[in-house]
């Protein structure tokens, strides 16, 4: 019987204190890890949407409460102004969902340019939704406050060839986008004040 | 103990050196080893794990009951991998998704179960820092070499340095699964043949 105790009570103490030091260093290391994440997952689609910006939009960010989730934006600064951020929508893809990187001008609400970051279409066909710019340029200047569609569907995005769903995806991204922005606008406004 | 502490560090270097001498973690070694700096940064992950181990496995060798000692490792070592898996994240963020998976799998790894099982469990805090160290460094050494030749003949650089020039027509077969196994292969018989001299 004493055994069975002893064997309980130092399992039991050995655990929780590894549990307590593990979440100590997770609390430590949590902004830091996000920042790494932000810099090597999101941060390439970033920069080259906010590509000749005078800052860097992934130190100048905020978040914003959108429902239950909080949103971050990348702030964009411009001939001297905090006029441009840059935020994720996600769309429906051929092989699960598709995270888009959204550059959005404050002045006239246009869209900027976009960029895939996490997908899991077929590579070599859906994934040139990423890698190939002559499809992504289409989105350069269209309004971000309507939705958008490929050509079967009655928009103006011609579609990558064999990869209708993805290109639908992407649209449908950029379309989740809009909405996002269309939403939270007087917020963004308000909060890109603090970066003039 | 017989044994003094720097004999228990320079056994790890040749006469234990893992994984060659103990065949013990095939797995990263395998894995991993496709270019130096990988296996460089999986070797110094694996000497703070196998380090912090041994010392709190010898610290708590009189407390923990025999019956469930395995059980209090794999809680000693998993604590520590994933010390090694946030720290890893948060300020080498590149290697972390080059070596990916393997980090958590060092858990599983054998080397240390065995460390801490042959030796921590037995031996005091001061002799267990120096095995464990000594292992350590000699894992990666082996990681390094292994790593160096997959390199230099699989891809023609080192250290991402280009080392033959442009003319060399990279020998891809080995930075592939199989060239892992005849690489780790003719390492281990060649160093059967220098200890049977």
């Amino acid at each position: 019987m004493r055994e069975i105790i002893k064997m309980i009570v130092v399992l039991t103490v050995l655990s929780s204190f590894s549990g307590g030091l593990l979440a100590a260093i997770r609390g430590g290391t949590k902004d830091k890890i996000e920042t790494q994440q932000l810099l090597f997952v999101k941060g390439p689609a970033i920069r080259s949407i906010l590509e000749g910006c005078s800052n860097d939009p992934i130190v100048d960010r905020f978040k914003i409460k959108d429902g239950d989730i909080e949103r971050s934006f990348f702030v964009g600064i411009f001939d001297g102004k905090a006029n441009a951020v840059a935020f994720e929508g996600t769309g429906k893809g051929f092989g699960g969902n598709i995270g888009l990187m959204v550059g959005v001008s404050l002045d006239n609400d246009n869209i900027i340019d976009i960029g895939v970051t996490t997908h899991s279409e077929t590579p070599g066909i859906g994934s040139k939704a990423k890698t190939d710019p002559r499809f992504s340029n289409q989105f350069k200047g269209l309004a971000a406050v309507e939705p958008c569609k490929v050509k079967p569907d009655g928009g103006e995005i011609d579609s990558i060839s064999g990869a209708t769903v993805t290109s639908r995806g992407v649209c449908g991204g950029v379309s989740n986008a809009a909405e996002i922005y269309k939403r939270l606008k007087p917020q963004i406004a308000e909060k890109i004040k603090e970066f003039n | 103990m017989a044994k003094s502490i720097t004999q228990e560090f320079v056994k790890g270097l040749w006469d234990e050196i893992p994984p060659f001498r103990l065949v013990l973690g095939l797995c990263p070694t395998l894995a991993v080893t496709k270019s130096v700096e990988n296996g460089l940064g999986m070797g110094v992950a694996v000497i703070f794990v196998l380090v912090c181990s041994n010392i709190l496995v010898s610290l708590l060798r009189n407390i923990i009951p025999s019956k469930v000692r395995i059980a209090c490792f794999i809680v000693i070592i998993a604590t520590f991998v994933i010390v090694v898996e946030l720290l890893m994240q948060a300020y080498t963020y590149a290697l972390f998704l080059k070596l990916g998976i393997f980090i958590p799998l060092i858990v599983v790894n054998c080397i240390l179960l065995g460390r801490a099982e042959a030796f921590a469990y037995k031996n005091g805090v001061i002799p267990s820092i120096a095995d464990g160290f000594g292992i350590g460094v000699g894992f990666t050494l082996s990681l390094v070499s292994i790593g160096a030749l997959r390199e230099v003949f699989g891809n023609g650089t080192f250290f991402g340095m280009s080392v033959f020039g442009q003319s060399f027509q990279p020998f891809t077969f080995m930075v592939e699964a199989p060239g892992a196994f005849v690489c780790l292969g003719l390492m281990l018989s060649m160093m059967n043949l220098a200890g049977n001299k």
